[in-house]
């Protein structure tokens, strides 16, 4: 088979194994607890800034585009409907995803890449002192629980976002506005299916942001290299893997 | 669980073969590392001395041939032995590998907390003897950034210590030392071998530490041991080997250039003719 394909699924094959491996050597303790919360905190509520921001700015122009394009039919009641449903089954867990990649991923694996680089890895190793317990489970955990909580923070400024540029600078009603998304979206189908995605997004994440730091070769270039590919693989998985969640879940 | 070895092990590398790919590295190599003694393991640049240190941890196995540490053979321990077996050895390696985010009180209490349940009060009085035995209780509370290459590395040996292994490995713990730390690390490994009457394996360059520092030393080339011996046995000697690595010569059995092309034939086109 030609390398060139090869290759990518040589790297999805040894992805897969870490993060079998990964779960297969998972351990309830307090110190886990207390360190799958310090690392909430590094890659979660260190993005606040970017996810608010960022959600805020996308609920606007959303917001601006629909009602300019509604308007046109009669329609612009129905523009917190298309933002709402936009944001909780596509938008919201997908950007979010993504920022929390370029964010807290990257961090991720240029941290572990440096430990594997200055050898602090192989010193747990040697203290019998499992690294993947000790390093990768706190962080792949921490995913798991930031990412869905961080698609909470997108899609509320980012409806924020709408009801200031619909209700504060064109002046619709608020009463229509909340109404219209309250009529339309379904708890289960709409936001439900966007919070179970967020969940997929979140362990895909921060397993590769821990795989590519894992296996990141120990020199500078090799930790520089790793945190692209972190960007790049998890942009490329979310957006493959929310069309194949979209499909099932319609 | 009770530890798997003999308080005072010796360390065999009985046959051992290893190659990283075409590369040879140990060539079915023997050796014997006296129980309670320091050993110093020396030789030229690339020549297997870390690889060996590799071996006796189980970081990794040979092609061929056994690593004996008292009565275990290491490179057919796995999963929990394997870790059993990695609490009696202590390892400096060579940039020390401390834990930048931790201070060096954290970076000591480590495996401690970790393979023990001694109470915080008892911890905290043991961490502390340890920085004491290294000099450097009065940094307990700093991070490693705050200290020096030398003071990090006794950091270091204080962690690789604190629970009082049998076995005591370090990799070029002289390297980019000034002669101050020099001093305080070559005072340490003796002090530490003599006081626990432990094992210590000294992976080094520094042929003029060696023989304040040995009671043991050997010497790796090609991938072989060619000498072995008191190191003031191998000063002495005549082989030639032996003796442009303890008297530093820069040209000799071990050549100065990397293995190529004659130099005529790369600038000249061609080779000169006599």
């Amino acid at each position: 088979m030609n390398q060139t394909l090869l290759q990518p699924l040589q790297s999805l094959g040894q992805a897969v194994v870490f993060l079998i491996r990964a779960i297969a050597h998972m351990r309830i303790s307090r110190y886990q607890f207390g360190e799958t919360l310090r690392q909430v905190y590094f890659a979660g509520v260190r993005s606040l800034v970017i996810i608010v921001t960022c959600g805020f700015f996308v609920g606007l122009v959303l917001t601006l585009q629909t009602y300019d394009t509604l308007t046109r039919f009669g329609a612009a009641d129905a523009a917190s409907t298309v933002l709402a449903l936009s944001l909780f089954r596509e938008l919201g867990p997908v950007l979010t995803a993504i920022l929390f990649a370029g964010r807290a991923g990257t961090s991720i694996t240029a941290e572990i890449g440096l430990m594997r680089a200055t050898e602090q890895l192989d010193a747990l190793d040697l203290m019998a002192i499992d690294p993947l317990e000790r390093i990768v489970q706190p962080r792949l955990l921490a995913g798991l629980i930031a990412v869905p909580a961080l698609v909470l923070v997108f899609n509320s400024t980012a409806i924020l976002g709408g009801v200031f540029y619909a209700v504060f600078l064109m002046g619709n009603d608020p009463v229509t506005f909340w109404g219209s998304m309250q009529a339309t979206v379904e708890l289960g189908r709409d936001f439900g299916h966007g919070m179970l995605k967020s969940v997929a997004f979140g362990l895909i994440a921060s397993w590769l942001a821990v795989y590519f730091g894992w296996s990141a070769k120990p020199t500078s270039e090799g930790v520089a290299l790793a945190t692209t590919q972190t960007v790049i693989a998890t942009a490329i998985s979310v957006l493959v893997i929310d069309f194949v969640l979209s499909a099932f879940m319609l | 669980m009770s530890p798997p070895l003999a308080p005072q092990p010796a360390i065999r590398l009985e046959s051992v073969r290893l190659s990283f790919g075409k590369r040879l590295i140990l060539n079915d190599i023997n050796l014997t590392i006296p129980a309670g003694q320091v050993t110093a393991v020396m030789g030229p640049s690339g020549c297997g001395k870390t690889t060996i240190l590799k071996l006796i941890t189980g970081q990794l196995k040979p092609d061929s041939g056994r690593i004996m540490v008292g009565d275990l053979c290491v490179n057919e321990l796995s999963g929990r032995a394997l870790k059993a077996y990695r609490r009696n050895v202590g390892v400096l390696l060579q940039n020390g590998a401390l834990f930048t985010d931790l201070t060096c009180f954290d970076n000591v209490a480590l495996p401690l907390r970790e393979h023990t349940d001694l109470p915080d009060t008892l911890l905290h009085h043991l961490v502390l003897l340890k920085l004491e035995t290294v000099g450097l209780r009065g940094a307990a509370d700093m991070y490693p950034r705050d200290l020096s290459g030398g003071m990090n590395r006794r950091i270091a040996t204080a962690r690789a210590m604190a629970l009082d292994p049998a076995i005591m490995l370090y990799d070029e713990p002289f390297a980019g030392l000034d002669p101050i730390s020099l001093g305080v690390a070559l005072r340490l490994i003796r002090e530490i071998n003599q006081a626990r009457g432990i094992t210590s394996v000294v992976v080094t360059h520094d042929i003029d530490q060696v023989p304040k520092l040995a009671h043991h030393a050997c010497l790796l080339a090609d991938g072989n041991v060619v000498a072995e011996g008191p190191p003031e046995d191998l000063r002495n000697s005549d082989n030639a080997l032996i003796r442009q690595f303890m008297r530093g010569g820069s040209d000799g059995p071990v050549s100065f250039h990397y293995p190529a092309d004659s130099a005529a034939m790369e600038f000249l086109g061609r080779e000169l003719t006599p």
